[in-house]
């Protein structure tokens, strides 16, 4: 397990006065508006809104895959540029995007590969990984010998192989069924319990977003932007039994009420 | 994966054997038919003896120069070539198919590494793509037989000789299916692959090697296939300038000098199962490879 912060250690994310825009011919396009946001380390934060609220672009700016147009954004302290050399981000993205060509172990062995960490040290922790979303004794597998759970799997072990700082995670379980869903997300959260590392999660679920998270951030479209910061009243610990709670029900009613009124 | 039961041997092997009779009785026929003329003319009129089908048949299918030799001829000429002859005299045709599958491997290799490293400067430089990419093209308009001796003389003055001119023509050829497979291959990888490799902050180098070049080999083995077979059609034509003494297209050119059509036939039969077992070899490596990569073929 990391080390736990130190108290005056930077915050994982700081978002102020954000702006994206598309130049577009007509109008130019708001893909977010004044976006202001933090994150302390170890909290999981989901951003949840309708399609086209700028949710998947809001952490893709934070993960230094798209620019901001104006404002300023820092992540551990550093701009989302230099987190992203210092391989601060452990990306998660809506397909499992694992290459073919390579084991399920060679797939979880990359990005350590890439940082040209030892390689019986890299074999070790991939295992380790591996074993941690239940893969234990698929290393030696294709890709496309798995389930598509199977395979997200995989490449949220990837994510997590070489410890980044924040995992990002960008409709992981968007593609599953529900009962694989239900499985991943009871699973994710074991982990954050274990580990208390920084989670950004998109989605679009508010089961999820209430099941998941310490924080759920409203969004809404046209212009994209933050309608309402939610704080999770839920335990910690938690299990899928939970949901059928009285405040369980409060809390994700809560979150489509903001929802609804986003729409206004 | 679900797998697609394969005819059986019976199933397949019928329908392709009775292809296989039909050209060969197609083949009968126009022996026949073209060499009739020459026969009547040449063989049967001057012997003087009164003639009918069975002799006219007969005849047309063993003239010593026939307009189309038939099968057995070329056959029995292919065959006393390997037997009757050593493997290194200029009658075997094997001596040839080492001269030839020499200058075309040789070019092969040049043009492969030459496609290679086209492709990967072209997708890492659109300096270079939009500079090389009409020049590439326009390289394949020109007739390789309008080129050839020009590529000849220059590297004969140069002073190169005996296998280098050859293969490089072969490589003129060969080069250019490998580097317009290349670049679409390399360029194959989809923006999630190479986004991911963005967060782990991968190098240009690290990107080329562990997503942009595995993602490309299952272009690059089709193009290896076209590429080879160019490179023995290359190796052949570049015989033909040089007034080589060896070589397949050699044999073909003397074979036409001399007006043996015996000769040219069964040296087009071996330039033919040279290019099948050149292709066949590099699918053979082709399964070994994507086995490799990927286990799925």
């Amino acid at each position: 397990m990391p080390a736990p912060e130190p108290l005056d250690a930077p915050l994982a994310v700081e978002v102020r006065r954000a702006n994206v825009i598309y130049p577009a011919a007509d109008a130019p396009v708001h893909a977010l508006q004044d976006i202001d946001l933090t994150v302390q380390p170890g909290e999981f934060i989901s951003l949840i809104g309708p399609s086209g609220c700028g949710k998947t672009t809001l952490l893709r700016a934070i993960a230094d895959l798209e620019p901001i147009s104006s404002g300023t954004m820092l992540v551990n302290g550093v701009s989302p540029h230099a987190a992203r050399l210092a391989r601060s981000y452990g990306y998660v993205f809506q397909a499992p995007a694992l290459f073919p060509w390579r084991t399920v172990l060679g797939n979880v062995l990359l990005p350590l590969h890439i940082q040209g960490r030892n390689k019986t040290e890299s074999q070790r922790i991939a295992m380790d990984q591996l074993a941690r979303v239940g893969l234990q004794g698929f290393e030696k597998k294709y890709p496309w010998q798995l389930s598509g759970g199977m395979q997200q799997r995989v490449s949220i072990a990837r994510a997590l192989a070489f410890e980044p700082r924040i995992l990002m995670m960008d409709e992981p379980f968007g593609a599953l069924d529900e009962i694989t869903r239900d499985r991943l997300n009871e699973q994710l959260q074991q982990l954050w319990q274990r580990e208390r590392r920084t989670v950004v999660f998109v989605t679009h679920s508010i089961a999820e977003a209430v099941y998941l998270s310490t924080r759920i951030v409203v969004m809404s479209p046209r212009p994209g932007r933050i309608v309402k910061v939610i704080d999770s009243t839920l335990p910690d610990e938690r299990h899928l039994g939970l949901r059928d709670t009285p405040e369980f029900m409060a809390l994700a009613h809560a979150v489509r009420e903001s929802l609804a009124d986003g729409h206004h | 994966m679900a797998t697609i039961k394969r005819s059986s041997a019976f199933d397949s092997g019928l329908p392709i054997a009775t292809v296989l009779l039909g050209v060969l009785l197609l083949w009968y026929a126009g022996a026949v038919w073209l060499n009739a003329p020459g026969a009547i003319e040449r063989v049967l009129i001057p012997r003087g003896t009164a003639w009918g089908w069975t002799e006219l048949v007969q005849t047309t299918l063993s003239m010593q120069r026939p307009v189309l030799p038939s099968p057995q001829q070329v056959a029995a000429d292919f065959w006393s070539s390997l037997v009757d002859w050593p493997i290194d005299s200029p009658r075997n045709l094997l001596f040839h198919v080492a001269v030839t599958a020499h200058s075309s491997l040789l070019g092969f290799a040049m043009g492969t590494v030459l496609g290679l490293l086209l492709s990967a400067g072209i997708v890492h430089s659109r300096t270079l793509d939009r500079a090389l990419m009409p020049w590439i093209v326009a390289s394949q308009t020109i007739p390789v037989l309008a080129i050839a001796p020009i590529v000849l003389v220059i590297l004969g003055s140069l002073g190169f000789s005996g296998v280098w001119p050859k293969a490089v023509i072969a490589m003129y050829l060969c080069f250019f299916p490998v580097t317009v497979a290349m670049v679409q291959g390399l360029r194959s990888p989809q923006q999630i692959d190479t986004e991911l490799l963005y967060t782990y902050a991968a190098s240009r180098w690290q990107a080329f090697w562990l997503l942009r070049l595995p993602a490309a080999l299952p272009f690059l083995f089709p193009a290896l296939r076209v590429g080879i077979a160019a490179s023995l059609v290359g190796a052949m034509v570049a015989e033909l300038p040089t007034g080589a003494q060896a070589g397949l297209g050699a044999k073909l050119l003397l074979g036409s000098y001399y007006g043996n059509t015996v000769a040219i036939w069964s040296a087009l039969l071996m330039s033919a199962l040279l290019g099948l077992a050149l292709t066949a070899a590099v699918l053979g490596v082709e399964r070994l490879v994507l086995r490799r990569f990927g286990g799925r073929a």
